[in-house]
């Protein structure tokens, strides 16, 4: 990479409040880092916690959940679920050595454009502070050692007394294997 | 016409899958009627360089359970999978990880350490390790080595099809040796399991009411549990609504709440922040603080929601850990 | 899944929008860069998408190119995502094959590096190339509309859109919560800049709504509960008693003159506290609608202590003259409960209105430590022929020497009290500078005195309003620029003892001025009613940052809001004068008509079902629902969502264990394909 390394953020919005207000700030022509992507959904009780890892494994180096304000949700109470999602979530995380800055969810209603260029500027200080998460890299990294037979065998195929080294299969990708379960 | 060739190997694993084999009872009789096995380490004698000879895809299906975590099982996972025609994952080791794979959470050298130095019971006051390479009267035998990760078996080779459990069930498998038999099999890359969660099937399931929502969780072994009533709806961490069915329920007709050995539905891509959400999402209280209090229920989120599924859960392994 | 990929060809399209999107984004690189994705066969860039040549464009493309999924990359969807679906419908396709990715609001009007933006623009229509291939064709629901209409606030905003509707053939129910509708308005003496009587001009609209066939008016009443959807809302009504038989009353108000109490003696809210009342009273002389109401608070015949449920208990101390002046009417009932009515309304317009700031918080102007401190509004009352004293300007404090009430010799009115301050609230309440002239018009036309603006600006931004204010400094009132330090009766010459001094830097002479008034006048700004965010919530509205409730667009839906069928009119959206209050009144009745008339309305197909080969009908997803759409079917042991109760927010979905429930429109695959395309490019 020859550029600067800036973290990617990618963000779940409520379709009410928060993304709302990511529009907001664009008519107000709030200045705000570039490295955040938006998803819209109609609402944070829609985050499935799946969305959120598959992000982080597929390179996002932090990820932002925004909805409505306590008491304000347009569904009456989405929001309090994800909130409980996110209490396990976070300590779920931080048990599989992710640190805590890196999921955030955040209250942002429609009016508050200002608090969605504060909490990305924000997010986006913390996660330079941190680097970068690159679980993809650290899955590629970590499967090296399966790799690795693989390669002896290429090179040393005839003499290193493995019979299984001539024809060995390539596996299915490890770190990407998505197998279809019927 | 000769018996088609089958194999059965065992990686990392306890040996209850190799069980379940033998629990087919009669049942095994027929199997073994109509096959010629050609490797079966628990029960039989075979040398692997007789494998080696054979000609690829000679072996019409190997039976695999364990999971991959020494360099030797993946050398004989690659071995068997170019011998067989088809590859089966057998039981949640094979098929998830399984209970090894909760060594994900940590290093090679906290658990060899741990298991060499360290435990309780362990007496070796010269901390000897075992070695990779050592000198024994002129010879010099290699070891396995443990490799960082533990794996399911197709995070290592290609998986033709996945029988789930912890065991597997002798129905499930005598379903699975049959249709390989009779030659009706279902999709490649298919979990020969229905795909649907085990509430299904689960003799308790009516007890439970449909407004369900959670004030406080207790692990089994701190509530006198009544024998009828949803594990849930008793506040106890049941994965029957995130995992597949095929077991007929067992654990719940033995007490005890299902953890998750048979996997996710097709449907999920990881078990464990499933059933987190939607166990969280009926979390009663509404503030931060109360949350977390029901919270305290879950003591172990990841040995909870992973028992037998970290090696396949989208983060596979404590993220921050070294690979040496 | 992949089946559904098989055959996508795409078409994308990205927007300039003139140069809001073209001055920070590479619009061609964009375009270049789609072009080499997965399915895309086509990939233009376009200078405005929204209009006319842009939609004929997709629409010709679809057939030219045979193209079955569409993406524009533009605006935000909440702006246009309803203009391009419609081009792809037009184009022979189903709208909801098209995707909308906004690069506009969320990348170029907020980023600053146009490689960074550009890059941004690249991942975003990425990820919508990823998700569009997994959309399918959806069916659009369509929802009755009940013709019954809800107004709630009855002043001239609510009296307005309800008279509207009802002229319209239309039923309508009115909810105002004070005893008599007309809000505000039927305070004020005068209407600038016509000087229009305020009480000619409404008092006809007021009765017209008491009278009219299809309004039901339902004065000292609140809205307690709304439940249901646009077309179809569930309204339950609190009635709080007056302890009078609207029925049986007929407003000849002998209750009143009989009364034991025989002076009036409690303070009068209409006159801001300048009258006094009795027990029973009428809130003024052409109260809409004419009926008594008791105060429970004062009236002997109640007891000062609360029943157990918290109303009041009745006593039997006093001699009940009322109830002896009602006679055989016997409309008085003193036991009467609180009620609740349950109502079937289509549409809501909201119209609560304001409340003025109270001047208190600037301890520095004086009100409530010095008499002769009054608000606007308490002006009103004073300058009114109907007010408490019949229109004499009185000061409150001080008497001539003969003991006769003293006339204000010189008055000072403050602009901008409690607006345009970081302090207290940063908006301009629009309508202070304005009404300050008025009251300034008319106090030197009841007294002659001496009368001085304190003002910042001069804002007076409408019809006739400029050659107001010139009227004004013909008149002789005097205009001093300048925010008032203070209010204070330190007196440091003999011409300030006894006066109330006003401390101001004159910022056009350049000095500070100490002026001696008898009277001073706070122009009060306008904030939001101290229930708006209950209310807010009652009708699952949007506040903004300072309190009002927020509409759907500033420019393009300035009465919708985020919830279909509830509209907002008049002052509890902003600051407005009753020109503005009127118009947008009218706006929002012509809103609803537009629901009412057309008698459906199309609904996003966001909702969710259940795969019900699937569901192991486990109950988790059942009490997550607040619509109670999702129900436990006992004989088939499975879970089944109502399509007409879902709203479509998807929580069940993302918390069912099996992932057996799909949201159309935000389906698993499509927001998992959407994250793997904005990682796509970085």
């Amino acid at each position: 990479m020859t550029k600067e390394w800036r973290p990617r953020i990618v963000a779940f919005f409520c379709n009410w409040c928060t993304y709302t207000a990511a529009d907001l700030a664009g008519v107000s022509r709030m200045k705000y880092a570039s490295n955040v992507r938006v998803i819209r959904l109609m609402c944070s009780g829609r985050v499935d916690p799946q969305f959120v890892l598959d992000a982080l494994t597929r390179g996002a180096d932090g990820v932002l959940i925004g909805g409505c304000h306590p008491g304000d949700c347009h569904y009456a109470e989405g929001n309090y679920k994800m909130l409980r999602r996110f209490q396990l979530l976070k300590r779920l995380l931080r048990d599989m050595g992710i640190e805590e800055e890196r999921v955030r969810l955040e209250w942002i209603s429609a009016a508050e454009g200002d608090k969605v260029k504060a909490v990305i500027n924000e997010m986006t200080e913390q996660l330079m502070k941190l680097g970068p998460l690159g679980l993809p890299q650290r899955f590629e990294e970590w499967d090296k050692e399966v790799t690795r037979l693989e390669e002896e065998i290429r090179g040393d195929a005839a003499g290193a007394g493995c019979a299984c080294a001539a024809k060995l299969q390539k596996p299915a990708a490890a770190s990407k294997s998505e197998v279809a379960h019927v | 016409m000769s018996k088609p060739k089958v194999a059965f190997y065992w990686c990392a694993s306890c040996g209850g899958c190799e069980e379940t084999v033998v629990d087919l009872a009669e049942d095994i009789l027929g199997v073994v009627e109509k096959v010629d096995i050609v490797l079966w380490p628990v029960a039989m004698d075979f040398k692997y360089k007789d494998i080696e000879a054979m000609p690829d895809k000679s072996i019409v299906a190997t039976l695999l359970n364990g999971a991959i975590r020494t360099t030797e099982q993946e050398e004989m996972a690659h071995m068997l999978r170019r011998k067989s025609q088809y590859l089966i994952a057998y039981g949640a080791c094979a098929h998830l990880g399984g209970i090894p794979a909760l060594g994900n959470q940590f290093s090679r050298e906290h658990m060899l350490k741990f298991n060499y130095e360290d435990a309780p019971s362990m007496a070796n006051p010269k901390k000897t390790r075992p070695q990779l390479k050592f000198a024994d009267g002129g010879r010099e035998p290699t070891l396995p080595e443990l490799h960082n990760v533990v794996r399911a078996l197709d995070q290592v080779v290609e998986v033709d099809y996945y029988v789930p459990g912890c065991p597997p069930t002798p129905k499930l498998t005598k379903a699975a040796v049959t249709a390989l038999l009779e030659n009706r099999l279902p999709p490649k890359g298919s979990v020969i399991a229905p795909d649907i969660a085990l509430c299904d099937e689960c003799p308790r399931k009516a007890s439970k009411p449909v407004n369900t929502s959670f004030a406080e969780f207790r692990r089994p072994h701190q509530k006198l549990m009544d024998p009828n009533l949803c594990l849930l709806a008793q506040g106890i961490v049941c994965m029957g609504p995130s995992t597949r069915s095929g077991c007929e329920a067992a654990c719940l007709r033995g007490g005890m709440p299902c953890t998750g050995c048979f996997g996710p539905t097709s449907r999920v891509r990881d078990q464990g922040l499933k059933i987190l959400s939607s166990l969280c999402s009926n979390i009663a209280p509404k503030e931060e603080g109360e949350i977390n209090k029901v919270l305290e229920g879950i003591p172990d989120p990841v040995g909870t929601f992973y028992r037998y599924g970290l090696a396949k859960s989208l983060m596979r392994r404590k993220v921050n850990l070294p690979v040496k | 899944m992949q089946s559904t990929k098989e055959n996508t060809r795409i078409g994308f399209y990205v927007c300039h929008c003139g140069h809001n999107i073209a001055a920070m984004v590479d619009c061609a690189d964009v375009a270049k860069y789609v072009k080499g994705l997965p399915n895309v066969v086509l990939s233009r860039d376009y200078k405005y998408m929204c209009s006319d040549p842009g939609q004929e464009l997709i629409q010709k493309d679809i057939r030219e190119y045979n193209l079955n999924r569409v993406v524009v990359a533009s605006c935000s969807p909440l702006l246009h995502e309803h203009t391009f679906r419609s081009a792809t419908a037009a184009g022979g396709l189903n709208p909801y094959y098209f995707h909308m990715v906004n690069i506009r609001e969320h990348d170029s009007w907020v980023h600053t590096d146009r490689g960074e933006a550009t890059a941004k623009a690249k991942a975003l229509a990425h990820a919508a190339i990823d998700r569009v291939a997994f959309h399918k064709a959806l069916e659009t629901k369509t929802v009755k509309i009940n013709p019954d209409a809800l107004v709630v606030g009855g002043g001239i905003a609510g009296i307005h859109a309800a008279m509207t509707l009802a002229n319209a053939g239309k039923k309508v129910y009115l909810v105002e919560r004070e005893p008599s509708i007309g809000g505000h308005m039927a305070k004020f003496d005068k209407t600038f800049p016509t000087l229009d009587c305020a009480a000619c001009i409404l008092t006809p609209k007021m009765s017209e709504v008491g009278a009219h066939p299809n309004i039901t008016l339902w004065s000292y009443s609140e809205v307690a509960q709304v439940d249901g959807y646009v077309g179809n809302y569930k309204v339950r009504v609190k009635r709080k008693p007056r302890y009078i038989s609207e029925e049986r009353c007929i407003g000849c108000m002998d209750c009143i003159s009989q009364c034991v109490f025989k002076e009036p003696k409690f303070e009068d809210e209409f006159n801001e506290g300048l009258g006094k009342r009795k027990p029973v009273y009428i809130p003024f002389p052409q109260a809409t609608p004419q009926i008594v109401v008791i105060d429970p608070n004062v009236c002997l015949n109640f007891k000062r202590a609360k029943g157990p449920d918290g109303t009041p208990i009745v006593s039997d101390k006093c001699k009940k003259t009322c109830v002896e002046a009602c006679g055989d009417k016997n409309a008085i009932d003193f036991t009467q409960k609180e009620e609740i009515k349950e109502i079937e309304v289509g549409t809501i317009i909201v119209a609560t209105g304001f409340k003025t700031f109270d001047s208190k918080r600037i301890p520095g102007y004086g009100y409530g430590i010095y008499k002769n401190v009054y608000t606007a509004l308490e002006i009103e009352r004073l300058v009114n022929a109907s007010g408490p004293t019949g229109g004499e300007v009185i000061l409150r404090e001080g008497k001539n020497p003969d003991g006769s009430p003293k006339h204000p010799k010189s008055i000072g009115i403050i602009h901008c009290v409690g607006s345009r301050d970081k302090k207290t609230n940063i908006w301009c309440s629009r309508v202070c500078c304005m009404y300050s002239m008025k009251l300034a018009h008319l106090l030197k036309e009841h007294t002659d005195a001496e009368v001085y603006n304190f003002y910042i600006d001069i804002r007076a931004p409408g019809k006739g309003y400029e050659e107001f204010y010139n009227k004004l400094l013909d008149e002789g009132v005097h205009f001093i620029r300048g925010r008032v330090g203070e209010v204070t009766d330190w007196a440091m010459t003999p011409e300030e003892e006894g006066k109330l001094v006003i401390r101001v830097e004159d910022t056009l002479a350049g000095y500070v001025r100490r002026i001696p008034v008898d009277m001073v006048v706070l122009s009060s700004g306008l904030e939001p009613q101290a229930d708006a965010q209950d209310v807010r919530r009652l009708f699952n509205m949007s506040c903004g940052t300072e309190g009002f409730f927020l509409e759907r667009h500033p420019k393009l839906a300035p009465v919708n809001t985020f919830t279909d069928g509830i509209f907002i009119a008049g002052a509890c959206q902003g600051p407005r004068d009753i020109p503005d209050t009127v118009a947008q009144a009218g706006a929002a009745a012509a809103e609803a008509l537009v629901l009412i008339d057309k008698g459906y309305v199309e609904q996003e197909p966001n909702t969710a079902f259940i795969l019900d080969e699937e569901c192991s009908g486990c109950k988790s997803c059942v009490p997550l629902c607040p619509y109670s759409a999702i129900l436990y079917d006992e004989t088939r042991k499975k879970a089944h969502i109502n399509e007409a109760l879902c709203k479509g927010c998807g929580t069940c979905v993302g918390a069912c264990p099996s992932g057996s429930i799909v949201q159309n429109l935000f389906e698993d695959e499509q927001i998992f394909s959407e994250i793997q395309g904005v990682l796509a490019y970085d």
